[in-house]
């Protein structure tokens, strides 16, 4: 039985690269070593979830089964006869097949945009106003005596982050691990992760920017203005966090989404980004942002070196054009401006606003994933995928922006998102040669 | 078969100690060859400057420029110089463009290849965040391409200099270049990473570096005797301590002697210092700061071991990007600007900061004057290349304006005679009235970079050499650079002619083609059983410091599409 080391888990923004996966004769993972719950999940998961088996075209109104070439042929119809098509998801997929996806875009003269519309993207919008000041995540294994969980829950959403990488693994300066290093945790709510912490703040729900604020003014010397009570969190406290990053030796703030997804957004990941700063005139200090898809990181790498932007990328110039908030993937849908869209390896159907998901349903989908979902319910037409990191190989990005390649452990009857992709750019100029 | 007969060129080729003849060149399969049949293609060049492929040896752009790309989205839309830089809608032949300091892959491609060059040389790789490199080399057409491994703060190198173990040392800088296929060992502010990591820095050369007991000079000392001992086709690339601080001139020339005593085991300098600019400078703070360009470009007069870029500033708009994380933090303290940071586990440091250079500033217009100084008062061209260390200096689609520098003394005044008086007293240029010819262009564009990285079928039209070619619109004996830089500056900014490997890419300045381009990279060959040794150590390092187990660590075939394998036989 062929076992394979130092398989990457393509699930989240850790991409734990130290798995041993067995598979049998039968083509099927029968062992899983290292990964945590979710990565578990998600091998097995291979195996009982139901795949879509073929290609399907919806015809009076049922999905129904049809050969490869068919569905191609009516996927590159919508594009072709669309005006503005969105082209939306690739965070869960290769870079190798995010790279195709733009190259179809440009050459359809679509809008792109990543998941990072409803999660991270704030944090790029922070960036450009500010710069992200970070390390990749060994550094914080190797020297960080101060680790802050800021509106992340990594207990349940990055199960070995804290083991492989931050709290309680061991590096060169740190060699006690957990013993040698201070865990705090901030947050709206005490959760998992805030039970293992030696300091928990907790904040009013959307306050964030306050405290950074607060904090800000303490570390720059003006702890004189500070009232004394701050996003529900007295002054006393915030004297007293402050003071242990600034005698801490090394810094690592992680955020979530609870900082960029709360009220003031990418302001507050900007306020994190001038709190970094601000604190290297003291001691030495970085963030990192947990993403969550294990791709997301590595659409916005692609993007950016493609077409010089992360996200919400507009073709219909025939150059790219970007402004969030105008070409984001929500933003063209509430405004009812696309009609056709191409949906990759995400699920806008089970998360995106109401409204829309009503212009959605309005318009041709094409949707490219492994398994069903919500999404399938509003698709015209649907290409079943192989799975990413375990059908298929390819790039991805961890959240510290380090590229790792993806391994391909069985052997799959599936056509990869980058092939399909790749079939549909060639389909498309067929078309548009033809007419 | 395809051949190709270019009539009525007048070469430039300073490697064949060529200077404006005019010959026809012959070529077969992407190569120069001695004749071609009648078949050949006829492509008359009018008597028009033919020159080799230009190669860019110190240039950013593949890896941390992305993050420069991505903290700046306003650079698509600058367009300061038309028909390179700025959005691009995408053609039947090219990809969507846009940019000017940080244009995307397919722009960077394009517009290096207008400008005649071939070839490029990315500075700055972490090990680590190789793959990331060769994935953008990928998507960056037409041109070759290369890539130096950052070594100068790397805990197995410090180590293995402190332990007085420099087989160990050879075998890991080879297995370093392997991984990341890297071709030289790059050095950026020796030991300054490992310091940044706890956000400190080094003083100089002889600062220990904390917690490793090794000082900036061993480790310079140290990698440069291993790149020697394996024989590697480049010298160690260095990028001095101290950089951007005034009086740290003296630290270059201290850096610069230090290299005396290392003997280069091939036809090549023992050391390159890049973008000396950013290190020639004197004085003692910033009011009294002051070109250091004398100083240095003296001692380098005397010397003949080394070899430098200037690392030319233009005005406007630029992007630092370096591994020195401490000099960026300062810029962005300094400037009130945005500051992005990337330490790299176990291997070096990293920041991205936007400025602007102006002639205003009386920094600026002195930083301005020193790269030229540098490229001026150095007598041989053979050791000076021509960079802007783009975009940290400004971006290469501004090396025509740099080319209306360097021969028109005219132009120059042009631009200093709206400096101020305390400007002009800080710096010597004024007071230098050398023009370079089309020889010496040449030199610092292309032929020295053959020497310099060992590329013998590069930088120069000989039969056998690659068939790089670049034809611009104007024919030398019919224009006066000195007085008619406008033209001059006309002719670099589009070739009439960019030939890659026998293949038309630019005709009147215009994409035709859009091939894949190579990728070179270094293997040094080390004794199986020094690289055993040295692996056990490796293994440790990887076990109990880095979060990417080792096998996950090597760049993969799959990124290197057109891969050349440069073997080297070290000396053990
Ligand atoms: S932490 Fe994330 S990447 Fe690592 S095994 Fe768990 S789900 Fe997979
Ligand atoms: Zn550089």
């Amino acid at each position: 039985m062929p076992v394979i080391k130092d398989a990457v888990c393509s699930l989240c923004g850790c991409l734990c690269d130290d798995i041993t996966v067995t598979v049998d004769e039968e083509n099927k993972i029968t062992k899983i070593d290292n990964a945590c719950i979710l990565g578990h999940s998600k091998f097995v998961g291979m195996f009982e979830h139901e795949r879509i088996r073929t290609p399907m075209v919806r015809k009076a109104g049922e999905l129904v089964p049809v050969s490869y070439e068919e569905a191609l042929d009516e996927a590159a119809k919508i594009l072709v006869n669309s005006k503005r098509t969105l082209s939306y998801g690739w965070c869960s997929t290769s870079c190798e097949a995010i790279s195709k996806a733009i190259q179809l875009a440009e050459e359809t003269g679509s809008i792109i945009d990543s998941t990072a519309n409803v999660c991270h993207g704030p944090s790029a919008l922070a960036a450009q106003e500010k710069g992200s000041p970070g390390a990749t995540l060994g550094v914080i294994r190797n020297r960080a005596d101060l680790v802050i969980f800021w509106g992340c829950n990594p207990v349940h959403a990055h199960p070995r982050h804290m083991s492989r990488y931050s709290s309680f693994s061991k590096g060169l300066f740190v060699p006690k691990g957990r013993k040698g290093r201070k865990m705090v945790v901030i947050d709206v709510r005490k959760t998992d992760t805030a039970k293992l912490a030696d300091k928990y703040v907790e904040i009013d729900q959307g306050s964030d920017l306050l405290l950074i604020t607060a904090l800000r003014s303490i570390i720059n010397g003006h702890e004189d203005v500070v009232p004394e009570s701050v996003a529900g969190v007295p002054k006393e406290e915030l004297l007293e966090l402050a003071t242990l990053m600034k005698e801490s030796k090394f810094v690592c703030v992680f955020f979530g989404m609870g900082v960029t997804q709360s009220r003031s957004k990418y302001k507050n990941g900007d306020g994190v980004s001038s709190l970094i700063s601000d604190l290297n005139q003291h001691t030495k200090a970085v963030m990192i942002g947990m993403r969550g898809h294990y791709n997301v990181t590595g659409f916005g790498q692609v993007a950016t070196w493609e077409t010089g932007f992360p996200m919400a990328i507009d073709f219909s110039k025939g150059y790219p054009y970007y402004n969030p908030g105008e070409t984001g993937a929500n933003d063209v849908l509430v405004r009812e401006e696309v009609d056709a869209a191409l949906i990759a390896a995400a699920d806008p159907g089970a998360h995106f606003p109401q409204k829309a998901l009503r212009h959605l349903a309005k318009i041709p989908v094409i949707q490219i994933d492994p398994y069903a979902n919500p999404t399938t319910e509003l698709a015209d037409v649907v290409f079943p995928s192989a799975v990413v990191g375990i059908e298929a190989e390819g790039s991805a990005y961890r959240m510290d922006a380090i590229a790792i390649r993806m391994k391909k452990l069985i052997d799959t009857e599936f056509k990869t998102d980058e092939e399909i992709t790749k079939d549909l750019i060639e389909k498309v100029r067929e078309l548009k040669r033809g007419a | 078969m395809s051949e190709i007969l270019i009539k009525n060129a007048c070469v430039c080729d300073p490697l064949q100690g060529i200077d404006c003849e005019k010959t026809d060149l012959c070529i077969r399969d992407g190569k120069i060859v001695e004749s071609v049949s009648a078949n050949a293609k006829v492509i008359d060049a009018e008597g028009k400057l033919t020159l080799a492929g230009g190669f860019d040896g110190h240039t950013h752009s593949a890896g941390k420029i992305n993050v420069g790309r991505f903290m700046n989205p306003n650079d698509a839309r600058k367009n300061p110089v038309p028909g390179l830089s700025g959005q691009v809608a995408r053609t039947d032949k090219t990809r969507a463009q846009v940019g000017y300091n940080t244009p995307n892959t397919y722009a960077i491609g394009y517009r290096y290849a207008k400008l005649g060059y071939t070839t490029i040389c990315e500075a700055a790789m972490p090990p680590l965040s190789a793959r990331h490199t060769h994935e953008e080399f990928k998507e960056i057409p037409i041109l070759d391409k290369m890539g130096l491994t950052l070594l100068g703060s790397n805990w197995q190198v410090m180590e293995y200099i402190r332990d007085k173990e420099p087989e160990k040392l050879a075998a890991y800088v080879a297995w370093a270049l392997k991984a990341s296929r890297g071709y030289g060992v790059k050095i950026v502010n020796p030991g300054g990473g490992e310091a940044w990591g706890w956000g400190k820095n080094v003083s100089g050369l002889y600062d220990p570096v904390p917690n490793f007991d090794v000082t900036p000079a061993e480790i310079l000392m140290g990698l440069a005797e291993a790149n020697e001992k394996l024989n590697l086709p480049h010298s160690v690339h260095v990028h001095c301590n101290n950089l951007g601080h005034p009086g740290n001139y003296e630290t270059t020339i201290e850096t610069m002697k230090m290299f005396e005593k290392v003997k280069s085991s091939r036809d090549r300098q023992s050391l390159h210092v890049t973008h000396v600019q950013f290190n020639s400078y004197a004085g003692t703070g910033w009011r009294d700061f002051e070109t250091g360009a004398p100083m240095v470009s003296d001692y380098v007069n005397g010397a003949d071991h080394l070899t430098f870029d200037i690392g030319q500033v233009i005005f406007g708009p630029a992007v630092t990007m370096t591994a020195d994380g401490p000099v960026e933090y300062a810029n962005s303290r300094m400037l009130h600007e945005k500051w992005s940071n990337q330490d790299v586990e176990l291997e070096d440091a990293s920041g991205v900061v936007p400025l602007s250079y102006s002639p205003k500033s009386f920094i600026n217009a002195v930083q301005w004057a020193i790269g030229l100084e540098m490229a001026l008062l150095v007598k041989d061209p053979w050791k000076v290349m021509f960079t802007t260390d783009s975009p940290n200096g400004g971006s290469f689609v501004n090396y025509p304006e740099v080319i209306t520098y360097l021969m028109s003394a005219k132009k120059r005044e042009q631009v200093y005679s709206g400096f101020s008086d305390m400007a002009l007293g800080k710096m010597v240029l004024p007071g230098i009235d050398r023009e370079l010819s089309f020889y010496e262009l040449a030199i610092m564009t292309r032929a020295i970079q053959s020497k310099m990285y060992s590329r013998p079928e590069k930088g120069n039209l000989a039969v056998g050499s690659d068939a790089d070619i670049a034809i611009y619109d104007l024919v030398p004996g019919t224009i006066d650079p000195s007085t008619e830089h406008e033209r001059l500056k006309q002719a670099f900014s589009a070739t009439a002619y960019t030939f890659k490997d026998g293949e038309i890419v630019v005709k009147n300045g215009e994409i035709e083609e859009s091939p894949m381009g190579r990728t070179y990279w270094v293997n040094a060959k080390v004794p199986e059983g020094i690289d055993s040794a040295m692996q056990k150590d490796l293994d440790l390092k990887f076990k109990k410091y880095y979060t990417v187990s080792k096998s996950n660590y090597m760049v993969e075939d799959e990124y290197l599409p057109r891969p050349v394998e440069i073997v080297t036989e070290g000396d053990f």
